[in-house]
């Protein structure tokens, strides 16, 4: 499905990927973990083609094509779906207009003909259940007014109506309590499936006791330092990151 | 001498305006004569004039746009796509400036109220009462060069407790097929007290080889408790030049809303003063601009707070690619007896390209204490961050742009209560922003 090697990334002058490897197989769940400024976001925004991040070195294969030649619109159409740390607010586009546009776009890409209203209505309101998200959301402008917890939740929505194979969590974590990490949290378990991979990036381990990763890495300073599986999540929240850096400041 | 103003090409419009006269003997040719008259000494504004700074009407000048003739050749298949309030609604088509009888829908107007052509309506008392006292052709030479030539237009009149359902449509078509015409379009609109209407005034050309020249004044009055909505739509082609002014009085505890929405147009100028002449009365003014090429649209509003106790709240937004010029300018009075005032004033605009250019500036005069003032502007490109979050959902790169500046746009359409016309414009919209 992914397959990283020797990613290596700047923003404006400052190097922040200093050569990550990583392989993401279908259905399989990876958390990436790391103190802050080790590059998680730097990672997510890669591969999902933010162009203020340039690429110095290594490749990325995405479904074996190369990821980082195709523009974001394109990664989205193939499958690819990022939730944003920090969702933008759009005033005067709707929330279902959007997403029609969005889901209409990737079909029609895909050879498929454009979903009808009836339909997408009916998808919708099957997919807003997950999230527990509430209908009147749908006709509001997208994210404009929303508090923190709406947001994340209005990303898994979004993820859930595109149906994406591989998506990409950037601290979707971050500022919820803990009945909106819950409803985040299941939202995601219940896309699960075999052929659906998904890279959660997380600071804290409290997400990953309700997504329970097949994998979790541990990045510092722009490489991948430790990989384990989920004990790994448990033993960084039981002796925080301090031993990484004990670890690796004496390796480096 | 007013260094202000120029003479060049003055001459040529005194001279046209003498062969008029002596062809159209009229009741109120005293205003005409004495607005060819103020015109003389006023001449055109040039770019001296702290006013029209931006915008340069010397090239209007440099055509000869000739005075059309009330003949008819307009079809309906011509009008058809320019029905932009929808079947249901009371349309006068203007062509070439003078009503069209044939083209127009004229059914369904309550009784005592009167939606007539203005040059059929002269001698009606209301027109001689109200026509020509309110645009300031004192100070404006467009104004009074548009009152020397009136020939037509529309005259609304709605007695005491009257209310028109439908639509009001003035649909002005300039045919410039043939020849680079010239109109002095001319609109009279008087509500009573407690009636209220919703008007949209458009103006389109056929033909797109020779210039046109719209010069149009429309007068408002809105008597007491009276609610009255206007939306301008200029839709002219690229070569056409575009000179109006909407003249607005509010009586006691009225509502006004106008929109003014231009979308064609070489050169366009759009003055607006609103006058609160009386208590508690609000006053709503949006304005959209979507510009492209060479266009030029300038923008000058005015709304004088005469009385205690009114509110005004205006929205101004711009799209400008290509070389295009957006002008806003927008003057607020707060006059010293105008108490507990609300004012606030808002203008926003998105560069699509590095050599489009806007010129904002709000002017806010304030004499009384108690009063809400607010003015804000802003001009930028898109929002980056936007633009990377509908195209990470899969949204090509124009069409997340696109769709950015119509949710942009929409935000002021949205403020245009008649849904048929709503839906028509955005679509008018829309195109234009893909264009782009």
């Amino acid at each position: 499905m992914l397959e990283i090697k020797n990613l290596q990334a700047r923003v404006e002058e400052k190097q922040i990927l200093n050569g990550i490897n990583l392989n993401v197989n279908p259905g399989e769940v990876h958390a990436v973990m790391g103190p802050n400024g080790s590059g998680k976001s730097t990672l997510a925004s890669v591969l999902a083609g933010r162009d203020e991040y340039e690429v110095t070195g290594g490749e990325v294969l995405y479904k074996g094509e190369n990821l980082l030649d195709m523009a974001p619109e394109e990664r989205a159409r193939k499958g690819l779906f990022l939730a944003f740390q920090y969702p933008v607010e759009i005033p005067g586009v709707t929330n279902a207009n959007f997403l029609k546009t969005a889901l209409n776009e990737i079909r029609k890409a895909n050879g498929q003909q454009p979903m009808d209203s009836k339909e997408f209505l009916q998808i919708m309101k099957e997919k807003m259940k997950l999230v527990e998200m509430d209908k009147a959301m749908t006709q509001r402008s997208v994210n404009e007014g929303f508090s923190g917890g709406e947001k994340k939740r209005n990303e898994v929505f979004q993820m859930a109506m595109l149906e994406p194979t591989l998506a990409v969590l950037d601290e979707t974590d971050s500022g919820l309590d803990i009945d909106a990490l819950r409803i985040v949290a299941n939202g995601v378990n219940a896309l699960r499936n075999k052929d659906r991979s998904f890279i959660v990036i997380t600071h804290y381990q409290r997400l990953l006791d309700y997504i329970v990763p097949d994998f979790v890495h541990v990045l510092y300073k722009g490489r991948i330092v430790k990989s384990g599986t989920k004990e790994l999540a448990l033993e960084l929240e039981a002796k925080g990151y301090d031993w990484i850096r004990e670890e690796n400041n004496v390796h480096i | 001498m007013n260094p202000g103003y120029q003479h060049k090409g003055t001459e040529e419009y005194i001279e046209s305006f003498e062969r008029f006269a002596s062809a159209h003997v009229r009741d109120n040719s005293a205003l005409n004569t004495q607005a060819i008259q103020r015109f003389r000494e006023l001449g055109f504004p040039t770019t001296k004039n702290e006013e029209w700074k931006y915008t340069n009407v010397f090239p209007i000048l440099n055509n000869s746009f000739s005075l059309p003739s009330p003949s008819f050749r307009l079809k309906k298949e011509d009008i058809q796509p320019l029905l932009l309030t929808g079947k249901d609604s009371i349309v006068l088509v203007f062509e070439n400036g003078y009503l069209n009888k044939e083209l127009s829908s004229m059914e369904g107007i309550p009784k005592g109220v009167i939606i007539e052509s203005l040059a059929a309506m002269h001698q009606h008392e209301r027109v001689k009462m109200h026509l020509g006292k309110y645009a300031p052709m004192k100070q404006e030479s467009f104004v009074a060069l548009n009152t020397a030539f009136i020939f037509d237009g529309a005259f609304i009149y709605l007695p005491a407790n009257t209310r028109v359902e439908k639509p009001v449509h003035l649909l002005y078509i300039n045919d410039s097929r043939e020849h680079a015409t010239v109109v002095y379009p001319r609109n009279l609109i008087v509500a009573e007290k407690d009636a209220s209407c919703r008007v949209a005034v458009t103006y389109h050309t056929l033909g797109n080889v020779n210039p046109a020249f719209t010069n149009s004044v429309t007068e408002v009055v809105a008597g007491p408790t009276t609610n009255v909505e206007l939306v301008k739509i200029q839709n002219e082609n690229n070569s056409t030049y575009h000179i109006s002014h909407t003249e607005a009085i509010q009586e006691r505890d009225s509502v006004f809303n106008i929109s003014t929405i231009t979308l064609g147009g070489q050169m366009v100028r759009n003055n607006l003063h609103i006058v609160l002449n009386d208590v508690n009365c609000v006053a709503h003014l949006y304005g959209l601009y979507i510009t492209d090429g060479n266009q030029l649209v300038d923008n000058h509003t005015l709304v004088d707070h005469a009385k205690p106790n009114c509110e005004s709240n205006e929205l101004y937004k711009g799209v400008l690619g290509g070389k295009s010029q957006g002008v806003f300018n927008g003057k607020v009075f707060v006059r010293q007896d105008a108490q507990k005032t609300n004012a606030y004033q808002s203008n926003k605009n998105i560069l699509l390209s590095d050599e489009a250019t806007m010129n904002t500036k709000p002017q806010l005069e304030i004499f009384a204490d108690d009063v809400k003032c607010s003015h804000g502007a802003t001009t930028g490109q898109l929002d980056a961050e936007a633009l990377f979050y509908l195209r990470s959902r899969g949204i090509g790169e124009s069409e997340a742009k696109a769709f950015l500046n119509i949710a942009f746009a929409a935000d002021v359409i949205k403020n245009i209560s008649l849904e048929s016309l709503r839906d028509r414009l955005m679509p008018l919209i829309e195109r234009k922003l893909k264009q782009g």
